[in-house]
């Protein structure tokens, strides 16, 4: 009884300090990108809130709460107001199975007199649950953020949010594949799919060094699924006026906006934990470590953003299943051979 | 399974169709059926206002036609009225200061253009670097002309005021650095390979097509008809400068993009030869029926008089029609001026580059992707009141 009840609230506090930093980041990501944007673009970027402008997300979010919440008369109201819910929440869901930090509590504690064991279930570990299928659950949970969009779009009764909609959806199919394939080369070399021990497992080398081709695959595929430019197809602005979110207002919006930029993070985390070496790395805390290199990464999605355009959602299609989901197949297969014979 | 065709109205409020066009859009999935423009949201009358106008006092109002090219504009309005009065000869200074300005004029479009074009396909960054260097274009006209789209500084019989000091030099610098900034462009469009796979068979035209439809200037240059106006029927003497005409092969949207790109590079070469022969001299004819006299000389009573004439009541025409044709940025710009020998035109006609070139959208986006159709209204280089007028 007692060590369950450690257990909720060992894994609360996490939960909670680890929501609360993804919330936080999500505030400095936004302020960065168009701080970096800005300076790519030969512009200043947000620079009057605060100094050097780092207050503008609080301000930003400030006026969304304040903004009127307009609620339209559509047919499907219960899944127009849940969409932006859905899509809010599942974008957090990934996090439960990544872990950010090596150790961060002691082996055992000792509580009201007794002494519990925090090394079982990874209690004492960076993570919130040290689930052993992580990937799996990873690759599930990832992909239900579609529904929000979908039903968003659906829901909206407008036909450019609708175009928004089936967009994603036909996104969702030519990228998720190939998403999947391209990192079971890693799991492979693991022989594991818990995310702790793939991170061990990079102690003396980063899986980018074996799996070069697995990880730019799987980058591709992080754009469209968060996304982003060159794949930001669903909300487009030029062509469908922000697509799925059009219609939405104040805090509903912001929610799908919070969205886009935990998916960005989540995104990141996941090829930092499989890639790049998880949390490890020499002489500062593993927490920091994993933070700057998601921090380099989400740097990288605002580069692309700065850099290319957008592709055309038939494009986007045929380069998935005609050149991607091979390639993903031949680095598989090519890995397997690997494997069993070195 | 039942198909639906979704009727969608593409404007005209929407970010991509360059101002108040709207698009009657028939879609099957995300493939246009049939596209039908709905123009007239930014008609201004400004043909009929022309009417009631003196010569004069309609210059302001034909800056405001193409409003990213104002000057052309203008040029195209002064010669024709030019030719109407019999005037073929104007100092050569004011000649050589037109050129400069219309040259400039299209660099400006056509930066305007690039930053539009490549914003609705997504690349945000042009944008930015083509609006600094048009912000350059835009400055030399405050520091001429005092006003920055619309100069107004052309007038029948020469320019109104000279060049300040040190202008030309400013300008032959930065005409000189332009093509190297534009390399800037070109690393990030120019071989980008979504780029490429966005304009690349994108609303491909062929010459037969091109005239059919009576398209203008880059729209027909990338089909590889050798049409450009400097070069067919010269005006302003363009045909004692060296520049080259470049033409596309396959008349689709990579082809014209690379043409734009090209002219601006060619633009700059004509700058560069006409501030090189830039000779000193007047700027404006001494025929002060038609011409406004020097502003410094307007204190004495000689010169007060036609000048106070001038603005109250304007000159008189010749009976007669003229029409005059111009190569602006966007393509083939025609005044068709009807006169009936009083101080006011009996008739303007526009002929508008982007109103020709805007007709062929429904035949080019029938069977593309809704992107696709944005991608078109960019190639076509359409500026709604230059369609509207």
């Amino acid at each position: 009884m007692a060590e369950s009840l450690v257990f909720i609230i060992v894994s609360l506090i996490k939960s909670v300090v680890l929501v609360s930093l993804i919330m936080v980041s999500v505030m400095i990501g936004v302020y960065l990108e168009r701080r970096i944007l800005g300076f790519i673009q030969l512009r200043y970027g947000p620079n009057r809130c605060g100094p050097y402008g780092i207050l503008q997300s609080v301000a930003d979010g400030i006026k969304l709460f304040c903004k009127q919440d307009i609620t339209l008369p559509v047919t499907e109201k219960t899944i127009y107001i849940l969409a932006p819910l859905i899509a809010g929440v599942t974008a957090l869901f990934p996090f439960v199975a990544i872990p950010f930090a090596d150790k961060i509590a002691p082996d055992t504690i000792t509580l009201f007199g007794k002494v519990f064991d925090l090394t079982k279930y990874s209690l004492n570990r960076g993570v919130i649950a040290d689930l052993p299928g992580g990937v799996l659950f990873i690759l599930a949970v990832s992909s239900l953020s579609v529904y929000g969009v979908l039903l968003a779009g659906w829901s909206s009764d407008n036909k450019y949010s609708f175009l928004g909609a089936m967009r994603v959806a036909s996104q969702m199919l030519s990228y998720e594949l190939f998403l999947g394939i391209s990192i079971m080369g890693v799991l492979m070399i693991t022989g594991s799919i818990r995310m702790t021990e793939i991170v061990e497992a990079q102690k003396h080398m980063w899986f980018v060094v074996y799996q070069p081709l697995g990880f730019i695959l799987y980058m591709i595929a992080g754009f469209a699924e968060a996304c982003r430019t060159p794949f930001d197809l669903i909300e487009c602005e030029n062509e469908l006026g922000s697509g799925f979110n059009t219609e939405y207002s104040s805090m509903k919006f912001a929610l799908f906006y919070l969205a886009e930029y935990i998916h960005i993070i989540t995104i990141s985390a996941i090829a930092v934990t499989l890639f790049l070496g998880g949390w490890q790395g020499p002489w500062l805390p593993s927490g920091i470590w994993f933070i700057i290199k998601v921090a380099c990464l989400f740097i990288f999605f605002i580069w692309v953003r700065g850099t290319y355009p957008r592709v055309r959602f038939d494009q986007l299609m045929s380069v998935g299943w005609k050149y991607l989901f091979p390639i993903a197949m031949a680095n598989l297969i090519a890995t397997g051979i690997c494997v069993l014979f070195l | 399974m039942r198909k639906e065709i979704i009727k969608l109205n593409v404007g005209p409020q929407h970010p991509s169709t360059h101002g108040v066009l709207r698009l009657l859009v028939e879609l099957e999935g995300e493939v246009v059926v049939s596209c039908d423009p709905d123009i007239g949201y930014l008609h201004r009358g400004i043909e009929k206002l022309m009417e009631n106008r003196t010569y004069h006092r309609s210059i302001p109002l034909t800056e405001r036609v193409d409003y990213l090219a104002g000057a052309a504009n203008s040029l195209g309005y002064v010669l024709a009225v030019e030719r109407l009065l019999g005037i073929s000869e104007i100092p050569e200074r004011a000649r050589y200061i037109r050129v400069i300005v219309a040259e400039l004029t299209r660099i400006a479009s056509h930066l305007f253009w690039l930053a539009t074009h490549g914003h609705d396909l997504g690349a945000m960054t042009p944008l930015f670097y083509a609006l600094r260097d048009r912000e350059i274009i835009m400055d030399f006209f405050e520091t001429w002309a005092g006003k920055r789209l619309f100069p107004n500084m052309f007038r029948v019989g020469g320019v109104a005021r000279d060049f300040p000091d040190g202008l030309e030099q400013e300008i032959k610098k930065f005409a000189l650095e332009l093509p190297q900034r534009m390399r800037d462009y070109e690393t990030l469009l120019t071989k980008n390979p979504i780029w490429i796979n966005r304009t690349k068979g994108v609303g491909v035209l062929t010459k037969e097509e091109v005239l059919d439809y009576g398209l203008s200037g880059p729209m027909a240059r990338g089909s590889g008809l050798n049409f450009d106006i400097r070069r067919v029927d010269p005006y302003l003497g363009y045909d004692e400068f060296e520049f080259v005409v470049p033409l596309g092969e396959n008349g689709d949207t990579y082809d014209r993009y690379l043409i734009r790109l090209e002219e601006m590079r060619q633009s700059c070469n004509i700058i560069l030869q006409a501030v090189d022969r830039l000779p000193k001299g007047d700027i404006m004819i001494e025929d002060y029926q038609v011409a406004f006299p020097p502003k410094d000389k307007v204190i004495n009573g000689e010169y007060l008089i036609p000048h106070y004439l001038l603005v109250v009541k304007g000159f008189k025409a010749p009976k007669g029609e003229i029409f005059h044709h111009t190569e602006a940025p966007k393509g083939e710009l025609g005044f068709y001026i009807v006169s009936d020998g009083s101080e006011h035109p009996y008739r303007v006609k526009i002929r508008t580059p982007s109103f020709v070139n805007l007709q062929v959208i429904s035949k080019l986006a029938k069977g593309r992707l809704l992107s696709d159709l944005i991608a078109l209204i960019g190639t076509i280089d359409i500026v709604l009141a230059d369609v509207d007028r």
